[in-house]
């Protein structure tokens, strides 16, 4: 893969010293009242024109997640949070609802111009990338602009924010909202379901095949502020789509929650392919601020041949407690899970998946590539499940932790339950370190340290990143030689 | 232009290098033998720069330059190639990006524009055809699953790319079936030129038959006990170390 040397000459151009995404953009914003109250919920709610039903819908969530405790199974360590010294709705203040590109604060789409993900499309159509690739932009609480809209009008597919979904399809909203990830899943789930603020929605028509690659770019700007996204993605019978998100936050020192909640829906021969570059702030090298990214994403197959496929990249945030799942519910369904974990410094990474298999004759398949360098830690937690009724479901998985240094840790837990005898689960899993003979080796070649770190670390997580679109390999490249910055020597 | 002067050099503690002294001069091929054990390969790896090693007294120079503080990629980008005893497999890194991205970062070191796509490709298959490597060995990933033959002459094969200014050569010739000792060799040769020289560390004359060497140092416990010519290497064929070994001890 001739990228690999793109990497290689990426690292050299870049500043690799600096998380470069950490600048903070001067924009003023409008934010809830702090802390977390049935006023903030019907705040949020209200600053966004919502039906009741839906302000119903958050109060129910939020006085169940009053009952609930915070969960504390997973391996990773930090202070309690406080709730009430967050804000949970913040605005810019010039943007109160997303329209025409024109629109958009100038202030703003040079923040986005500075994080690379140019909005205008005409700048997208003119630059370098192959493809086409329609982005929706959400800074702090709310979504600031989309892109190729209209466009993709044409085909009917629908691709806007989620505030701007619950007025303009409320009965695709309604119809799928929490039918994969219900109100109560667990803890953060539920938290975003009473104050989530914005996101993206995607609506795929039967027998659609999506023209482009639909992208969202998230960005918290503000200080203390959570962000609560909501991405709700449906592909009727027989669609396709790939989508893509990013996200990126300043460095601060105060640590910022992130609770998003992703929920995918396939109806039968649909396909979704999800892929994820996760690059939030993770702390300095002490391990002071950075964000924690308690994500719920899953993904219904809920009818006969449905295909959900997770990739991602994950190389940021302080403690990211993340993982990406599939019921596979339909007959002949399949989940796939492709995912790179890098952890740095003081990160602690504790991610996975779910396969749950229902449906008869359902696959899954599951490529988990853990790196943890620095005083990091880093889990791949899995459950794969086989109900009675899955007659012949069939797993593989593959879990590769690799180490750099001596100080970092690496832990595989995986979970299998079968109901049925005629499940066939398969469980490779291997731990490796990156040893002095191949660096030597790569450095006696005339390759830095550093240099030969990273082309090492992208030899390791090659069949992963060959899921990704090829605008977003490269990107996911660049990427890993930044975060493993400072592993070497 | 290679000169080692009174190099010791330990590993935890204990002595590998004992006082050596050598000297390789412009378009010339040295060749090391001696028995196992004796400080063949970590002189290779204390010229290159492998850090293991503590070097307690002693100099290298490259061209009159102490090469001992510098990193190995920077020795490197001055010319220093060490083909391995034992080649490191480095997993899904395709060997030609590996080859590209090394080239790439010795030229940026020695500050010249990095090689276009095409150029570079051809001067692989220039390589890869004279040492006769299927053109389909360099999609796999570096090392990995190559024979030991296979990866000595992926060896040479960089060697030839990298166009150092010395050569290490270490026991390259073990694993080599006949033809292929005879191709790799034929690579050597066709290297040779008045501003590069050779350390070639081998056991068997074989070797020497095709790479005529134009001196050679006997080696044992960690110093150079003998030098002369080719000669000298034959005598050995016969005789073995027990002559010279004994005068050391
Ligand atoms: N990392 C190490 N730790 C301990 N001892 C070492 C290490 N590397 C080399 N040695 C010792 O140093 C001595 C010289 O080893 P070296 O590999 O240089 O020998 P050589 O002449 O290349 O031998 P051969 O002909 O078998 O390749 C040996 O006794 C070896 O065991
Ligand atoms: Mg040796």
């Amino acid at each position: 893969m001739a990228a690999v040397q793109e990497t290689v000459d990426h690292v050299k151009s870049l500043d690799v010293t600096e998380y470069k995404y950490g600048f903070v953009s001067n924009i003023e914003s409008e934010k809830s009242p702090k802390g977390l109250s049935e006023e903030t919920v019907r705040f949020i709610s209200a600053k966004k024109n919502e039906p009741a039903w839906l302000t119903e819908w958050r109060l129910d969530a939020y006085r169940r997640w009053l009952t609930m405790p915070s969960p504390d199974w997973s391996r990773v360590n930090h202070p309690p949070i406080d709730y009430q010294d967050l804000y949970y709705y913040s605005a810019p203040k010039s943007t109160p609802g997303p329209k025409s590109i024109d629109d958009v604060d100038p202030e703003l789409l040079r923040v986005y111009e500075k994080l690379g993900i140019p909005l205008r499309e005409q700048e997208l159509l003119a630059g370098v990338q192959t493809s086409k690739v329609a982005v929706d932009a959400v800074f702090d609480s709310v979504s600031v602009a989309t892109t190729f809209k209209t466009e993709l009008a044409k085909f009917g597919v629908i691709f806007c924010s989620f505030s701007e979904a619950v007025h303009n399809h409320p009965e695709l909203v309604k119809k799928y909202l929490g039918s994969v990830v219900p109100v109560t899943d667990n803890y953060f789930a539920t938290l975003n379901s009473a104050v989530f603020s914005d996101g993206s929605f995607v609506y795929i028509p039967p027998g659609v095949r999506c023209p482009m690659e639909l992208s969202t770019y998230f960005r918290i700007n503000e200080p203390n502020t959570g962000q609560f996204e909501r991405t709700l993605i449906v592909a009727d019978k027989g669609a396709y789509v790939s989508y893509l998100e990013g996200c990126t936050a300043p460095k601060r020192d105060e640590n910022q929650l992130h609770a998003a909640v992703v929920e995918l829906v396939a109806l039968e021969d649909a396909e979704i392919k999800y892929s994820t570059v996760q690059n939030w702030y993770p702390g300095d090298a002490d391990g002071k601020g950075g964000i924690y990214n308690f994500v719920t994403k899953r993904g219904d197959c809920r009818e006969d041949n449905a295909k959900i496929s997770w990739t991602q990249v994950e190389t940021g945030s302080a403690i990211t407690w993340k993982y990406p799942s599939c019921i596979l519910r339909g007959d002949n369904s399949r989940g796939e899970f492709y995912s790179i974990a890098i952890s740095n410094g003081k990160q602690q990474v504790d991610s996975g998946t779910k396969m749950v298999h229902l449906g008869k004759n359902t696959t899954s398949r599951i490529i988990s590539k853990g790196i943890a360098a620095g005083r990091s830690d880093n889990t791949y937690r899995g459950l794969v499940s086989a109900h009675r009724k899955a007659t012949n479901a069939r797993n593989f998985t593959n879990c590769d932790s690799l180490l750099i240094g001596e100080h970092c840790g690496a832990h595989t837990v995986p979970y299998i339950e079968a109901k049925t005898a005629t499940a066939v689960f398969e469980h490779e899993a291997t731990t490796s370190k990156i040893s002095e003979d191949q660096l030597f080796y790569c450095r006696q070649r005339g390759l830095s340290g550093e240099e030969a770190t990273a082309l090492i670390v992208n030899g390791f997580v090659r069949d992963v990143l060959q899921q990704l679109p090829m605008e977003f390999a490269v990107e996911a490249q660049k990427l890993i030689a930044i975060s493993l910055e400072g592993s070497v020597g | 232009m290679l000169e080692v002067k009174n190099l010791h050099v330990e590993i935890d503690g204990k002595k590998i290098l004992d006082g050596l002294n050598l000297t390789v001069r412009d378009g010339e091929v040295a060749a090391i033998m001696g028995p196992n054990g004796s400080g063949k390969s970590t002189l290779s790896y204390v010229i290159a720069g492998r850090s293991d090693y503590e070097v307690t007294e002693g100099e290298v120079l490259l061209d009159g330059e102490n090469i001992l503080e510098i990193e190995p990629e920077e020795r490197a980008a001055k010319g220093i190639f060490l083909a391995f005893q034992y080649p490191v497999e480095i997993p899904g890194v395709a060997t030609m990006t590996f080859l590209k991205a090394s080239l790439n970062a010795q030229r940026k070191a020695r500050g010249d524009a990095d090689l276009s796509t095409p150029d570079f490709m051809r001067l692989v298959r220039a390589a890869a055809a004279s040492l006769e490597v299927n053109p389909d060995m360099m999609k796999r990933p570096l090392n990995v699953g190559f024979s030991g033959g296979e990866k000595k002459r992926m060896e040479i094969l960089q060697m030839a790319l990298l166009e150092p200014r010395l050569g290490l050569l270490d026991e390259t010739d073990s694993g080599l079936d006949i033809d292929a000792l005879r191709i790799v060799a034929n690579g050597v040769n066709a290297l040779r030129a008045a501003n590069r020289g050779f350390l070639v560390i081998t056991h068997y004359q074989r070797l020497l038959d095709y790479i005529k060497p134009d001196v050679v140092h006997i080696m044992s416990k960690g110093r150079i006990i003998k030098t002369g010519t080719a000669e000298l290497a034959l005598e050995l064929e016969k005789n073995g170390y027990r002559d010279y070994v004994a005068d050391a001890a």
